[in-house]
């Protein structure tokens, strides 16, 4: 769209005001110029169009621009894009299947974890790097990890059961897997 | 045979969301998600001031950046006839300043470039040349004499009031108050808060010369009233305008008003004939954009030694910053707030109000809120926390003495409501019963001792909400109705479109619930619309609760228009008379051989295959729905904190509440609103402030400063429900988005001051933040929280 980034095929690059990375975005490699200080949420957003990355605040408060970096949350606002080079990120667009929501979209569902949506898909990273670390954890444990995303609808209430929600299903999805996997 | 309601999300059924769907993939539609080919990009230049004089601009600098498109200031605006532009109020507010800027942040000059990136740089390339005057941020220093006069561009404005108003039975208060046995008095603050969506405020402009057609994409909860707006300030046919407002990312009244961005953006776009996007930053949006409360009040309770409470006097001085543009119906200067009392059988109650302008961003936005309810309950509740404690009586049992009773409705309370539903004190009894009132009133005796300080507050209201019947409310001339339109096709499936505008309600899944229940189609067959002024049917939009009571009761009378048509259809279908079917949900039948029967859809089939003789095929239609009367939910919100006596930081330990917003069409979106709407009443009163400096800085103008609560702060809450279905309503339905909002924060607060009572301190303003509590625990007096901010030591 603009000169702040321009998809490229991987060739050197003679421009001396741009930078030219490749970042791995939910497993696809994206080779870009960009303007060295572009915001890494930018990038994403309208140089590769994964809009279900929001800014909210672009300050580091809200939370809303989370993305995992390496599977660590990260605000992509607070990021340049050319930091990113040679990392693995992954966004909401990376959560789902064609076919299948991954278990902590299924229980935001399901316990109405989310009302406008707009901090859902960084409250949703955030709980995968939890659950990740976690994979069953208190109470506590889920409002400290959420403890860098705002959301002003829900009252965090059903979101932190979602969490947990989220934390039981993927605890019996691993029990059945590793029964199918002693069983076959 | 019967359909079960729950099975096709009808009434009562905890539906799941179908915006959740694209939510959860990160494939909502939010303003800065659109792209449209060409776009330009837009920022606004803020005065870095409160309060000066524009000696001059300098714009060359901005020029001369490579990809800046165009520069706009106020006297290109004027050159427009744009540079002010009418409020919801009233009144007039400069889209870009001319003469003088009048409060911090507001909007200079505006760029637009290539990207966001370069009409930043060149924002900041501007030079303006400032003569700084003095600021005013309070009433207090507004009404002085020999105050600057802030809005000296008004002909006939010789000082900062903008309005005095009053309301009540004068004479027969002051008799109330000669009778007395006590008179109980309180002053209190509701500090100016902002409702801080997580997504600013945006817009993009699409002007297409070829076609003289504007399109407007933009954060709004009222798409139509904007549409209207925009066809007078900027002059265009309104049938060349269409407004579409997309998915937002929350709302809370903060996307009601009309703001100077999108204004703009319009005439960015006709100059440019491209199309020019705007997207606010979170600065731009806690310093200039719709903030909430900030009013003043002197309340007196006229009172009988056993509690009974004879007489209200109440006074409020609302500081309305530097324009008035309250979004409120027009009748009511200072909002609803004499809805006070609405819950307690008062014979006589007067109140004045005077508004002022200040140095301080207009707004006085509806924030969760049914205009200035949040203010009228909060005083409500504290005023009669402290009539309680003055008469040394149990705080429950003096509510429970004033309630209205249960046989007493229809009630009209002492400024004129007319009050229709209610179990007040079986709601009390519930929360009660729910937080252990008792054991907890021995268990604090018992922790004194030990020198912990616990509390208990209470909170119970009724509030006004779904505004509103066309004879009282409108806002700019509109009457405050709602509309829905409804399509049934040929195979049984529907689309329904609504004037309200979703913000995070749900309204995608409730709307189709309501159809489902009238007509027996299953939710799932219908889909809703909403927000595109050229689709939709005219409306009036989503706030102050309204959508419910007002557009959720023009989806069930459309409904029952379809039905009405379709039961003729029936008649034909069966070969009978209309007189001899009857209805079960999803079909007629024959009421003398039920066996025979047509459902809903067959007659949707023949509504365009085989119509009876001299019928309009077709099954489509549309109602606009004016309320007779506002409906009235009733919260009872109950709290239990601990207070470190060594800080001042206090924690919650319980939150109970008790609602009843009569017939819940989902309730697990209802209790989803309820558990939002304490969890702000937590924050506005423990922290949540938007302050300023002598100087009229804004301290609050971002998320380090101004403070929401994260999931670790905020408490958990304990939900309970009554049901008393509202008269009116053609579901029984009643608003409730807002009412733990309005509520809640009294709870909190009647809470800490009850650990405090010993001190003999009344009064803390909020937010309780751990000094002001501090202060008023080690020297014994009440914390006021008026700015400015002391500063310095
Ligand atoms: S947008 Fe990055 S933290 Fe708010
Ligand atoms: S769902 Fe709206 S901000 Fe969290």
């Amino acid at each position: 769209m603009t000169s702040l980034f321009t998809k490229v095929s991987p060739e050197p690059t003679t421009d001396a005001g741009v930078r030219r990375i490749t970042v791995s975005i939910n497993g696809n490699q994206h080779t870009v110029d960009v303007e060295p200080r572009l915001l890494l949420a930018h990038l994403i957003r309208q140089g590769l169009d994964l809009t279900g990355t929001h800014t909210g605040c672009d300050t580091t408060h809200c939370g809303a621009c989370t993305v995992l970096f390496d599977g660590t949350p990260v605000k992509s606002c607070t990021m340049f894009a050319v930091q990113a080079e040679g990392h693995e990120i992954t966004t909401v667009e990376g959560l789902a299947t064609a076919s299948e929501l991954h278990p902590i979209q299924e229980s935001f569902k399901d316990e109405h974890g989310l009302q406008c949506g707009f901090c859902t898909p960084g409250m949703m990273l955030t709980a995968k790097a939890l659950l990740d670390e976690n994979p069953d954890p208190t109470e506590d444990e889920v409002r400290w990890a959420l403890s860098g995303n705002l959301c002003r609808c829900t009252g965090y209430q059903n979101i932190v059961k979602s969490v947990l929600a989220a934390a039981a299903r993927l605890r019996s999805q691993g029990a059945t897997d590793e029964e199918e996997g002693e069983t076959s | 045979m019967t359909i079960d309601e729950i099975k096709i999300g009808g009434l009562g059924a905890s539906r799941s969301r179908v915006e959740d769907n694209r939510f959860v993939r990160g494939k909502g539609n939010y303003i800065d998600d659109i792209s449209l080919p060409g776009m330009l990009h837009m920022e606004i230049l803020r005065s870095p001031l409160a309060h000066a004089r524009i000696k001059s601009i300098d714009a060359s600098a901005a020029w001369a950046i490579p990809g800046v498109r165009l520069v706009l200031t106020g006297e290109l605006m004027a050159s427009r006839n744009l540079a002010w532009m009418p409020t919801l109020s009233y009144d007039t507010q400069a889209v870009l300043a001319t003469d003088k800027v009048r409060f911090q942040g507001q909007e200079v000059a505006c760029v637009v470039a290539d990207d966001p990136y370069i009409a930043k740089d060149a924002c900041e390339a501007i030079i303006v040349d400032y003569e700084p005057l003095a600021a005013i941020v309070n009433p207090t220093q507004a009404m002085a004499d020999g105050a600057p006069i802030i809005r000296d561009d008004k002909e006939n404005q010789h000082d900062n009031v903008i309005f005095d108003w009053e309301i009540g039975d004068k004479d027969g208060t002051d008799r109330a108050f000669a009778d007395a046995d006590v008179v109980s008095e309180l002053e209190l603050h509701y500090p100016r808060s902002h409702p801080s969506p997580i997504e600013t405020c945006g817009s993009i402009a699409d002007f297409d010369r070829s076609t003289s057609k504007l399109t407007l994409y933009m954060t709004s909860q009222a798409p139509h009233i904007i549409r209207a707006a925009v066809a007078m300030v900027a002059e265009l046919p309104e049938h060349m305008i269409r407004v579409v407002s997309p998915d937002l990312g929350g709302g809370f009244g903060n996307k009601v008003p009309i703001y100077p961005g999108y204004v703009v953006s319009i005439l960015a776009s006709i100059l440019l004939e491209r199309p020019v996007k705007w997207i606010e930053d979170k600065t731009g949006n806690l310093i200039s954009t719709g903030f909430g409360r900030d009013i003043y009040l002197r309340g007196q309770l006229a009172l009988r030694k056993d509690g009974k409470i004879l007489g209200v006097r109440m006074h409020a001085d609302s500081d309305h910053g530097a324009f008035f543009s309250d979004a409120q119906p027009s009748k009511f200067k200072i909002g609803l707030l004499h809805s006070a009392f609405a819950c307690y059988d008062i014979p006589a109650a007067h109140l004045t109000a005077r508004g002022v302008y200040t140095n301080k961003a207009p707004g006085g936005v509806a924030y969760r809120c049914s205009f200035r309810v949040t203010e009228a309950m909060f005083f409500q509740e504290r005023m009669v926390q402290a009539a309680a404690d003055d008469l040394g009586i149990d705080q429950a049992e003096i509510r429970r003495l004033n309630f209205v009773r249960d046989d007493d409705f229809p009630h009209r309370t002492p400024f004129g409501f007319l009050t229709d539903s209610g179990q007040y004190r079986k709601c009390l009894d519930i929360g009660l019963e729910a937080i252990g009132y008792e054991d907890f009133l021995k268990e604090k005796q018992e922790a004194k001792k030990n020198g912990r300080l616990l509390g208990i507050g209470i909170s119970t209201m009724t509030e006004p909400l779904g505004a509103g019947n066309s004879r009282e409310y409108d806002i700019l001339g509109i009457k405050m109705f709602d509309s829905a339109e409804l399509r049934v096709h040929m195979t049984g499936k529907a689309i329904l479109r609504t004037g309200a505008k979703s913000q995070g309600q749900g309204h995608e899944t409730t709307w189709a619930q309501i159809v489902a229940h009238e007509l027996g189609i299953p939710a799932e067959d219908i889909v809703v619309e909403e927000g595109d002024t050229d689709t939709a049917p005219f409306g009036m939009g989503t706030y102050a609760s309204r959508s419910t009571p007002v557009a959720g009761a023009a989806v069930s009378m459309v409904s029952r228009k379809i039905r009405a048509k379709a039961r003729k259809i029936a008649a034909h279908l069966l070969e009978v008379s209309e007189e001899d079917i009857d209805w079960e949900l999803g079909r007629f039948f024959v009421r003398s051989s039920p066996d025979t029967g047509v459902t809903i859809q067959e007659c949707a089939m023949a509504a365009y295959s085989n119509v009876p003789d001299g019928m309009e095929p077709g099954l489509e239609n549309n109602a606009y729905y004016d309320p007779p009367n506002l409906t009235w939910p009733f919260g009872c919100y109950i709290t239990t904190v601990e207070v470190d006596p060594e800080t001042g930081v206090w924690d919650v330990l319980k939150v109970v509440a008790v609602d009843d917003c009569g017939v819940r069409i989902n309730p697990m979106i209802v209790e989803g609103q309820i558990m939002g709407g304490l969890a702000e009443a937590y924050a506005i009163s423990s922290m949540q402030m938007i302050t300023f400096d002598e100087q009229g800085n804004c301290v609050g103008s971002n998320y380090m400063d101004y403070l929401l609560p994260t999931a670790w702060e905020t408490p958990g809450f304990e939900l309970h429900e009554v049901v008393t279905p509202c008269p009116h309503h053609p579901i029984g339905a009643k608003g409730v988005g807002e009412c733990a909002t309005v509520g809640g924060p009294a709870a909190f607060v009647n809470a800490v001051l009850d650990a405090l009572k010993d001190t003999g301190v009344r009064n803390i303003d909020m937010p309780l933040l751990p000094d002001r509590v501090y202060e008023a625990l080690t020297e014994h007096h009440d914390v006021s929280g008026a700015p400015p901010l002391r500063t310095g030591s």
